[in-house]
Order: structure tokens, then C-alpha cells, then sequence
């Protein structure tokens, strides 16, 4: 978040002091309707928050329910701004902070294909079992890799592809979910 | 479907019919008998013919013919506010759709509740860039509170029924339905009001008894104490502001209001500080600075109102009672938030301090009222008085205030600007729903689209829009509806020749370089345009004629302008600077002394 410098005779003033941002995940049920992802996306930009990874599926197909995990970051009141604001749609069912009301385990799989040939293949192979991740696709001078994990372990182990020939990424995105016994 | 029907005998329920074959537009005429409409403003075209249709043949449904879609929609919402019931307007698609977005923004903004028809092309030309197709959906999604696009006339009824809960229950706002031709024409089953459940949409109401618990300690605490209240209140109902009323009278704290908020506290009454914000009265801001408990009701800390937000009431501690949890906390952090409905929580406080029986520091709140009586002296509305030539447009609102106390039924509509301001700092309304004024996102030509619906609720009533001759141009056309409803709104302008909120701003601010602000090479002549739409018009150039025209205006059963011509060069204050704390604010209209103050 920026401070915003606006000239001192403008209408609006200057723009709020800053706080330290931190990073949430908040995931979202809500109903499975057409334009429902559209009126989640067009809160964020319309009102300036961040979205650092956003998935959506369906999870619930008896009940018609979609669950959003939503990777954010914002000082303190803007990140209640955004649960607040989320929890006023209309077909938002629930609202739950993980990064507050947790512990939780979260989630990302990554597709990478990595292009070499002799010493970096084998290489590559190596890491790709340090890491666990499966060689899904293969021709005599590539691979597709599927590795699962934290945000943190994907982007260690694409880090350490890049050297190797690293060529394309597709990533999911953070999928996460309250440890223990209680449902969103 | 045949259980449904049994159902319906048994119950005797005459009035809906649930599970009745009928086409798409008369499922919408049915909806709206069953939900208690009254009157539609709307505009008909391409895609909506059919329903227009069914509003011929069922001849159960008022039409009011707007000239603009804009105008439907501030029509609507000028019923809405005034009768505290939902307004409902019929487009048509694209253009219609595309032309109602700002009224449909307002009542985002302001909070008023709204169900607004689109017509739109057949379901299976959607996304071809058809005749008149825009995604309405799409385009109105940031500015309702919800929208839907039916595309199963089985499931339009119950969309029709969940919107109207929808703009009405929680925070009240617009609501658009989409509606395809062709689902207008299919057959399928309607379905009344009671059949039809609202899953994820329950917002809370009832406040938590531990936090109105808390709030009574803290209010029994206080040495220092205001009441900030909102158009939540007006919202509310009938019932909150009466509950209010009985609070402030029982605590004997002092209470301001933002500008949505005026009327739900008699102006009239002692305890009353005048509204707040950047141009709210020298007293109230002051209390709002210097207070020790801010019990905030139904009022979201609007940048107009907080001035300076790190400077903002620092001493105080915050209660914020707000039916909207989005509200909390978005401008300014509050120590005890409740959400709940406005109504209910004013009961709730009232409940618990009639219980508690608090002795709240007699001396100190009697100091506080000292201090408060000392600002009041600076008598900070105080303005020139008036030669025989120059009339000041307070003064000309003064008098119309001195008038209008005559009549009992009185409502006032705005339109935007210096002239607005000066009608909240000089009229009075002592209940609420008589005062409509765009707050939030300030209309220009809210003013007579507003009255015109506001003179449907009330046929008797006396509806005047106080204008500015500058914003009136915006919606101008809406008079010929006026007339053609015998809808005997009055025009009062305050004609400064100039768009006077913007030439205020360029003379403190942009070193008077009066930069495309007056349309005086070409102002039209009011009395004429009057009578061109079959109205009658007056012209006011001195103080000496004020009365006879005001009388004449009140008197006359039309459609009626006023074209008061008052000082052009008349700056509204007092007024916060931007960026400015409520206690740096200015009341003189010295030009020198307020640049220095803006350093």
C-alpha cells in the first residue's frame, strides 16, 4: 500500500497513514452462479485491495456451493474491510479468515517443464525427487514435473529448475483448509 | 405445483397465486401487486414491451412516463425515501439500462432501497452485440447491492421476490433484474412471496446484549458525550427515530446529524447542534472534536464528515452502532463496534438506560453543555444582511422556511451544491422522510426526478425542490412529467449565475480563475421554460418581491418555478478545508484569512 500524495487543495485530502501489511487467506463459500467470481473480482479492484492468488471450484455440487480461496494483503483494517466487504454479497454463504482463525494447511501444485539434455537432466531428475515431485510427461530432451506443497517449497523448487532449463510454469494457486475438526 | 394450489384454497389466500401458469411479464405484474407496489416510474422500448403490455392489460399497476431514465430511477427513490417503502423502476435495455446506472449509484451510495427492471435482448442473442444490448449485469454490478440476470422464467418470480427482501432488509440499496424478451413471453409457474426462502442473505439485526451492555457503561461514564446519527436512522423507521428522541431526551446528551440523518431529531429542538462536516455548523464539528463518548448511529464516517481523519475527534472514545459490518472500522477505528439495526439498538440503549439508572455526572455533562453554549454564540451561520437589491440566498431560504412552517405537509428535495448546503443549514425538519438529498455520491438533477416521485407518495403534500439553476438543467425535462401527472412540485432556483459549489472552489483554491463554471451567456428564461411545459413560472430579482412569490408558488395547484436571482458572489460557510481537522474550521468569508489557513 501506497501513501497516497494527493496536492494539499484537493477536495479529498491526503491519503491515510500507513501500517504494516501482512498476508492472509480467507477462504469464501458461496453460491455456484454465473457472475459470482466477477462480483468477488470486482470488489478487489474496485476497491484497491490486493489479490496475491485466487482458486475457486466447486465443492459442494448437492447444495450448489463454490469455496474461494483468496491470498490477500493489507494492514489490519483493510484486511477486515475485506471479509466485511466479501460478507456483504449477497450469495457469500461464509467468511473465514484462516491466517487468524487457525491453524490451517494450505496448498499449491505447480506443472514445470523443464527442457536440458545430459548432466542438467539427470539433474533435474534428482532435485525432482528431493522435492517429490512426479515426472507426468516426458520426451528425450523434456519434462513435465507435478510438485505439490507450500507456496514456499513450489517457488524453491522452480528457483532451483531455472539453471536446468526451466521453460514454462502453471501454477493452482493456494488452496487451504482449517486443521482439526471444524468445517468452514 | 398441484400441492401448492391445495395449499393456496386452504389458506384462503386470495391475494397471490402461487403456482399459477402465466407468461414472464405477468409473473412481474403479479410479483409487484403481491409485494404492495403502488407506482412504477419507467420508460418503455424494444426489450421491455412485453411487460409495458401486461401493464395495459392488468390496468393494476400506477405508470409514471419519466423523459430520462435517470429520472425513473430518482423518482424512485424520492417514493423511497419519502415513504420508507421500496421504489421501482422499468427500463428498457441498453440505452435504458446504460442511462439508469446513476440513479441506480445514488441509492448505492445513500442507501435506498431500489428494484429496478432492465429489459434486454432475447437469452439467445445475449453476447452478440445485438440492437440495444449492453451487459447489464456487468455494468451495474459495482453500483446494486445485487443484480440478477434470468435466463428461467420458472425462477423469475422468486428473483422478483428475493430482490425486493434484498433492496429492503439490512442496508436498503438498488437491486436490478435483467429480464430477456423472450423470457418475458415464456409460460411458467409463479410463485408468491411465502414460497420463496432466502438462503445466504440474513443480515443481523438484533444488537448483542453484552456490547449494548457496554455501551450503557460507557454512556454513564461520560463527561463529555454526543450523538452522531445518520440515514440509518432514517432507514430505520418511524420507530428509531422515536426511540431516539427518547434517548436523547432521557441522557440529555447533545446530538448532531449528518446531512442523510436531518429530520430523524426535530431540528427544532435545543438539544440539537445542527448538521456536522465540512460545512455542518461551528458547534457541532467543535463538539465532535472535543467530545470524550461519540455514539455514532447509522452513520458511516463519510470523508465530508471526518475532515482529517488522523486528526478526528481524538480525545474520544467510539461507539458505532451500524446495520452494515463493512461499515466498521472502514474510515475510522472505533472502540465498540454493534451491529445491529438502528431501530432495535436505539430501543436496546434506551431499554438499558431506563434500567441502569445511571446519575451520568450531572456537573460535567452541564460544563459540556456551557462549552457547547459558548461555540453556539459564534452564531456561525450568521450572514451579510440584506440590502433592497442584493438578495442573499439564505435569506431567500429563510423565508421560504417561514412559509412552508404554514403548511403541514411539507417535503424538500435537492439538487447538489452551494444551494444544498445552504437548505440544510436553513430549513428545518423536525420528522424524518422529508428531507431527499443525494449525500453520497452528490447528483446534479437529483432535485426534481426526486420530487416528482416524492408528489406521487403524497398527491397533497407541498414537494419543493430547492435548485440551483446550474444542476435544475441536469433533469430539466423531468417538469413535463410533472405536468403530464398533475404533479404540482415547486421549482424554487436559487439562481447565483454561477455552478457555485465549483466557483467557490476556484476563488479559495484555484486563484479565481472561474474556469468553465456559468452557463450565463446562455441561461434560459425559467418563466418561459415553465410555461413551455405547461407550468407556471415566477421571477424573484429583489428581497421586497420574495413573499409575494413564495405565496403566489404555494398557492397555485401546478407545476411551479421560482427564479429567485440572489447574490452571485455568496460563499457557503462555515466550511472545513480539505485536510483539515473540524476544529480548523473557518467561518469568515474572508478570502485572505482562509488561504492562510489552509497554509
Amino acid at each position: 500500500m501506497t501513501k497516497i500524495d494527493l496536492p494539499s487543495n484537493s477536495v479529498y485530502g491526503s491519503g491515510p497513514a500507513e501500517e504494516q501489511p501482512a498476508t492472509h487467506v480467507i477462504a469464501v463459500l458461496v453460491d455456484n452462479e454465473p457472475g459470482v467470481l466477477a462480483r468477488v473480482i470486482g470488489l478487489f479492484s474496485g476497491r484497491g485491495y490486493n489479490i496475491e492468488s485466487l482458486t475457486v471450484a466447486e465443492t459442494d455440487d448437492e447444495r450448489n456451493l463454490s469455496r474461494i480461496t483468496i491470498v490477500s494483503s493489507g494492514t489490519p483494517m483493510v484486511i477486515e474491510q475485506i471479509k466485511n466487504q466479501l460478507g456483504r454479497l449477497v450469495p457469500v454463504h461464509r467468511v473465514k479468515d484462516l491466517t487468524i482463525e487457525g491453524p490451517y494447511v494450505d496448498r499449491e501444485l505447480a506443472l514445470v517443464k523443464v527442457v536440458g539434455q545430459n548432466e542438467k537432466r539427470v539433474e533435474a531428475l534428482r532435485i525432482a525427487d528431493i522435492f517429490r515431485a512426479r515426472v507426468v510427461d516426458s520426451t528425450l530432451e523434456s519434462f513435465v514435473f507435478e510438485v505439490t506443497g507450500t507456496s514456499e517449497k513450489v517457488n524453491a523448487f522452480i528457483d532451483l529448475m531455472r539453471p536446468l532449463g526451466l521453460l514454462d510454469v502453471s501454477r493452482t494457486g493456494v488452496v487451504a483448509i482449517g486443521r482439526g475438526q471444524t468445517a468452514i | 405445483m398441484t400441492q401448492t394450489k391445495t395449499a393456496e384454497k386452504k389458506d384462503g389466500a386470495a391475494q397471490n397465486a402461487g403456482g399459477q401458469q402465466m407468461t414472464g411479464a405477468e409473473m412481474i405484474i403479479q410479483a409487484l401487486i403481491d409485494q404492495g407496489v403502488e407506482v412504477v416510474f419507467g420508460y418503455p422500448g424494444g426489450a421491455v414491451l412485453p411487460i409495458y403490455d401486461a401493464i395495459y392489460k392488468s390496468g393494476k399497476i400506477k405508470h409514471i412516463l419519466v423523459r430520462h431514465e435517470q429520472g425513473a430511477l430518482h423518482a424512485a427513490e424520492g417514493y423511497a425515501r419519502s415513504t420508507g417503502k421500496v421504489g421501482v423502476a422499468l427500463v428498457t435495455s441498453g440505452p435504458g439500462a446504460t442511462n439508469a446506472v446513476t440513479g441506480l449509484t445514488d441509492a448505492m451510495l445513500d442507501s435506498i432501497p431500489v428494484v429496478c427492471f432492465c429489459g434486454q435482448v432475447p437469452t439467445f442473442l445475449i453476447g452478440n452485440d445485438a440492437f440495444q444490448e449492453a451487459d447489464t449485469t456487468g455494468i451495474t454490478r459495482p453500483c446494486t447491492k445485487h443484480n440478477y440476470l434470468v435466463k428461467d422464467v420458472n425462477k423469475l418470480s422468486g428473483v422478483v421476490h428475493e430482490s425486493f427482501h434484498v433492496a429492503r432488509s439490512g442496508r436498503p440499496g438498488p437491486v436490478v433484474i435483467d429480464v430477456p424478451k423472450d423470457i418475458q413471453f415464456a409460460s411458467g409457474a409463479y410463485k408468491a412471496p411465502k414460497e420463496v426462502s432466502y438462503a445466504s442473505y440474513q443480515p443481523q439485526t438484533q444488537p448483542e446484549d453484552a456490547r449494548i451492555a457496554a455501551a450503557i457503561e460507557m454512556m454513564c461514564k461520560a463527561r463529555r458525550p454526543l450523538f452522531y446519527t445518520g440515514g440509518g436512522v432514517v432507514n430505520a423507521g418511524p420507530a428509531a427515530a422515536g426511540a431516539l428522541r427518547a434517548l436523547v431526551a432521557e441522557t440529555g446528551f447533545p446530538i448532531t446529524s449528518t446531512l442523510m440523518g436531518l429530520g430523524a431529531y426535530p431540528m427544532t429542538d435545543d438539544k440539537f447542534l445542527g448538521m456536522l462536516g465540512m460545512h455542518g455548523t461551528y458547534e457541532s464539528n467543535l463538539a465532535m472534536h472535543g467530545c470524550d463518548l461519540m455514539i455514532c448511529v447509522g452513520a458511516r464516517f463519510d470523508d465530508r464528515v471526518t475532515g482529517r481523519t488522523d486528526a478526528f475527534s481524538p480525545h474520544s472514545q467510539k461507539i458505532h452502532i451500524d446495520i452494515d459490518p463493512s461499515s466498521i472500522n472502514k474510515n475510522i477505528a472505533v472502540d465498540l463496534p454493534i451491529i445491529a439495526d438502528a431501530g432495535q439498538a436505539l430501543e436496546a440503549l434506551l431499554a438499558g438506560w431506563r434500567a441502569r439508572k445511571c446519575q451520568a455526572e450531572p456537573e460535567a455533562l452541564a460544563a459540556w453543555w456551557n462549552v457547547i453554549n459558548g461555540w453556539r454564540k459564534k452564531d456561525c451561520l450568521r450572514y451579510a444582511t440584506t440590502d433592497n437589491k442584493v438578495m442573499k440566498p439564505q435569506y431567500a431560504l429563510e423565508r421560504l422556511r417561514a412559509h412552508l412552517e404554514k403548511h403541514d405537509d411539507v417535503y424538500i428535495t435537492t439538487e447538489v451544491g452551494q444551494h444544498q448546503m445552504w437548505a440544510a443549514q436553513f430549513l428545518r425538519f423536525d420528522e424524518p422522510n422529508r428531507w431527499m438529498t443525494s449525500g453520497g455520491l452528490g447528483t446534479m438533477g437529483y432535485g426534481i426526478p426526486a420530487a416528482v416521485g416524492v408528489q406521487a407518495a403524497h398527491p397533497d403534500a407541498m414537494v419543493v425542490d430547492v435548485a440551483g439553476e446550474a444542476s435544475v438543467m441536469m433533469t430539466i425535462q423531468e417538469i413535463s412529467t410533472a405536468v403530464q401527472y398533475n404533479l404540482p412540485i415547486k421549482i424554487f432556483i436559487l439562481n447565483n449565475h454561477w455552478m457555485g459549489m465549483v466557483r467557490q472552489w476556484q476563488e479559495l483554491l484555484h486563484g479565481k480563475r472561474y474556469s468553465e463554471s456559468t452557463i450565463d451567456e446562455a441561461m434560459p428564461d425559467f418563466i418561459k421554460l415553465a410555461e413551455a411545459f405547461g407550468g407556471v413560472g415566477l421571477r424573484v430579482e429583489t428581497p421586497d418581491e420574495l413573499d409575494a412569490a413564495i405565496e403566489e408558488m404555494m398557492k397555485n395547484n401546478k407545476v411551479t418555478i421560482v427564479d429567485v436571482q440572489v447574490d452571485p458572489e455568496e460563499n457557503c460557510f462555515p466550511m472545513i478545508p480539505s485536510g483539515k481537522a473540524h476544529n480548523e474550521m473557518i467561518l469568515s468569508p474572508d478570502v485572505e484569512k482562509f488561504e492562510q489557513g489552509l497554509v
